[in-house]
């Protein structure tokens, strides 16, 4: 506030610098994003034609095709791709949360002077080499890895169990890597969460299971939907976990554009996968962004 | 309570169990003689030295360390100013958008920032010339994007709960704004800048998605080099690196957070 009132100049350049890098580098692609996506492909560096051609002596004529989309609507390999992504993204958002929400309650109720070494053991592997934990999973799922090892010294199993290049790897992937975004935010709305109110349950004569069930669970509901999000949306695009964990058969938007890209140079067609990916997060993304809100709200 | 602690602390060992049991496996295979993972060959660091006689994965180490320093210095710079605009100034116009632009690389796809920021730089470079070709110059660009929202939200919490009343008295004492801000603001938030550096720099080491979509022939980063070598097979040497990588997290974080706690502790001793 301070700053505020003496120095004018420097608010303008405190406010410009970041404003300007993210409008020119964040925001202004997705404008290049829809406009490749109207293009048409060809053979050539870069590979699209241009929308705005000059025709002769400063004619200028823009060429609109809709085929990407069109190709996008027809062909049903981009719709399964899609409900792929929603699934997988909602089944392993489901699960971070099944695994994330003990853990973060079991924090917020160890002594205080173990939580942050607690939150610290959660935040390290998130710290390692992300593609480097992916390949790790990979030693352990694979025909001849460690799991099938172990359960059939065990005796468990007779045959080893085929794991890599299935969906359940993916969910496997996917939790692991995810589950520091749901327990950070729900550590966070559980240890505000206002004790008096559990006492005074206890006191009336309230069971601990129907405490939970009345006083904890409902208020730490904006963590749990803020975590949820922080989650299902960069998973709906997820590209290496699918493409190193799941089989041909697992279809998922960010890896289907991946190839489009990377292996078919289709560049038009992987900006219409792209654009039909940011529509598809825009309602996640609101929710995300409010339920934040929320949480910060009950916070003060 | 007391009677629920043995059932939370199950979910701890178990929850635990599971963040670090791949990790410690990559560890112990590290060491591992034979090439395969079931067997147990007798202890070796063969791998350790083979990873060391590869040329191709330690120039691409090298410069993934010098985009990530770059990325995280330009990154605090920009997060910074980002974080004091959102905390000091209540109103102003394009607040609403700056919130979004901070909050928005956060979850976005890497795919998405990947493709639409190589698009803007072909785009830029038939129009104005720069970037010319794509290479270390545009990593650094597009890391930087996604990585100084990360450095916004640590230094955007540091400076919300800071005391503000130490700048004030600096002010009426009559001290010009830019030495209060250097010599009162930095150094309180200072661990929030080391904090977002560090965050800053591991974000851009780790990125393999992004790095891909914009980077040129010339530069190869190591999650590239890593990767490929993973569609190849599982390669010993990756266990190797991976050890590494972890040895050099493990001592980092640990370090920090020693530092926080005995700080903690501290503070709660000092309070009646």
């Amino acid at each position: 506030m301070s700053l505020k009132s003496t120095l004018p100049t420097a608010r303008h350049l405190i406010i410009a610098v970041p404003w300007f890098w993210l409008a020119l580098f964040f925001l202004l692609p997705f404008l290049f994003v829809l406009k490749i996506s109207l293009s048409e492909p060809v053979l050539a560096q870069p590979p699209y034609f241009d929308l705005i051609r000059e025709i002769e002596d400063g004619f200028v004529t823009i060429v609109l095709n809709f085929s990407n989309y069109q190709l996008l609507l027809e062909d049903s390999l981009y719709f399964k791709a899609l409900l792929g992504s929603l699934k997988i993204a909602g089944i392993s958002t489901l699960c971070c949360l099944l695994i994330g929400y003990p853990m973060a309650y079991a924090i917020a109720r160890s002594p205080a002077h173990w939580r942050l070494p607690l939150l610290m053991l959660i935040i390290l592997p998130f710290w390692t080499s992300f593609l480097i934990r992916i390949y790790a999973w990979i030693g352990i799922l694979k025909g001849n890895g460690l799991l099938n090892g172990v359960l059939l010294w065990l005796g468990i199993i007779d045959s080893p169990l085929e794991i890599l290049h299935t969906p359940v790897a993916v969910y496997i992937g996917v939790v692991y890597n995810y589950l520091p975004f749901v327990v950070l935010p729900l550590y966070a709305t559980l240890i505000r969460l206002d004790t008096t109110l559990l006492e005074a349950a206890a006191d009336l004569g309230c069971r601990p299971w129907k405490q939970f069930m009345l006083i904890t669970l409902p208020l730490s509901l904006p963590g749990v939907f803020a975590g949820a999000m922080l989650v299902f949306i960069p998973v709906m695009g997820e590209f290496v976990i699918p493409d190193l964990l799941g089989g041909p058969d697992t279809l998922m938007l960010g890896k289907l554009m991946w190839t489009e890209f990377f292996s078919n140079k289709d560049w038009p067609l992987a900006s219409s996968l792209a654009a039909l990916l940011l529509v598809a997060l825009i309602v996640p993304f609101v929710l995300l962004r409010h339920f934040e809100r929320r949480a910060e709200e009950a916070a003060t | 309570m007391k009677q629920r602690m043995p059932l939370l602390i199950t979910i701890l060992l178990l929850g635990y169990a599971f963040l670090y049991g791949p990790i410690i496996s990559l560890i112990v295979y590290s060491f591992n003689e034979s090439r395969l993972v079931t067997v147990w060959g007798g202890f070796s660091t063969k791998w350790y030295a083979e990873l060391m006689q590869n040329s191709q994965l330690l120039g691409a180490a090298w410069l993934s360390v010098r985009v990530a320093a770059l990325t995280a210095t330009i990154a605090v710079v920009l997060g910074t100013l980002a974080a004091l605009a959102l905390v000091r100034f209540r109103r102003f116009r394009g607040r609403g958008s700056l919130e979004v632009m901070v909050t928005a690389p956060l979850v976005m796809p890497e795919v998405i920032i990947g493709l639409s920021l190589l698009l803007l730089f072909v785009a830029m470079e038939t129009t104005i010339g720069w970037p010319a070709g794509r290479g270390m110059t545009t990593i650094v660009i597009a890391h930087t994007t996604f990585a100084m929202a990360y450095v916004t939200v640590v230094v955007q919490s540091r400076l919300a709960h800071m005391d503000m009343s130490l700048e004030e008295a600096a002010l009426d004492l009559g001290a010009r704004p830019l030495k209060v801000f250097f010599t009162i603001t930095l150094p309180i938030i200072a661990p929030a800048l080391v904090a977002g550096w560090l965050l800053a720099f591991t974000l851009s080491l780790d990125d393999l998605v992004v790095a891909s979509f914009v980077s040129g022939p010339g530069a190869t980063t190591l999650p590239m080099v890593v990767y490929s070598s993973i569609r190849l097979g599982v390669s010993p040497e990756i266990n190797a690196l991976a050890t590494i990588i972890v040895a050099i997290v493990s001592v980092a974080v640990l370090i920090t957070g020693l530092l926080l706690w005995r700080q903690e502790k501290r503070k709660t001793e000092r309070l009646p």
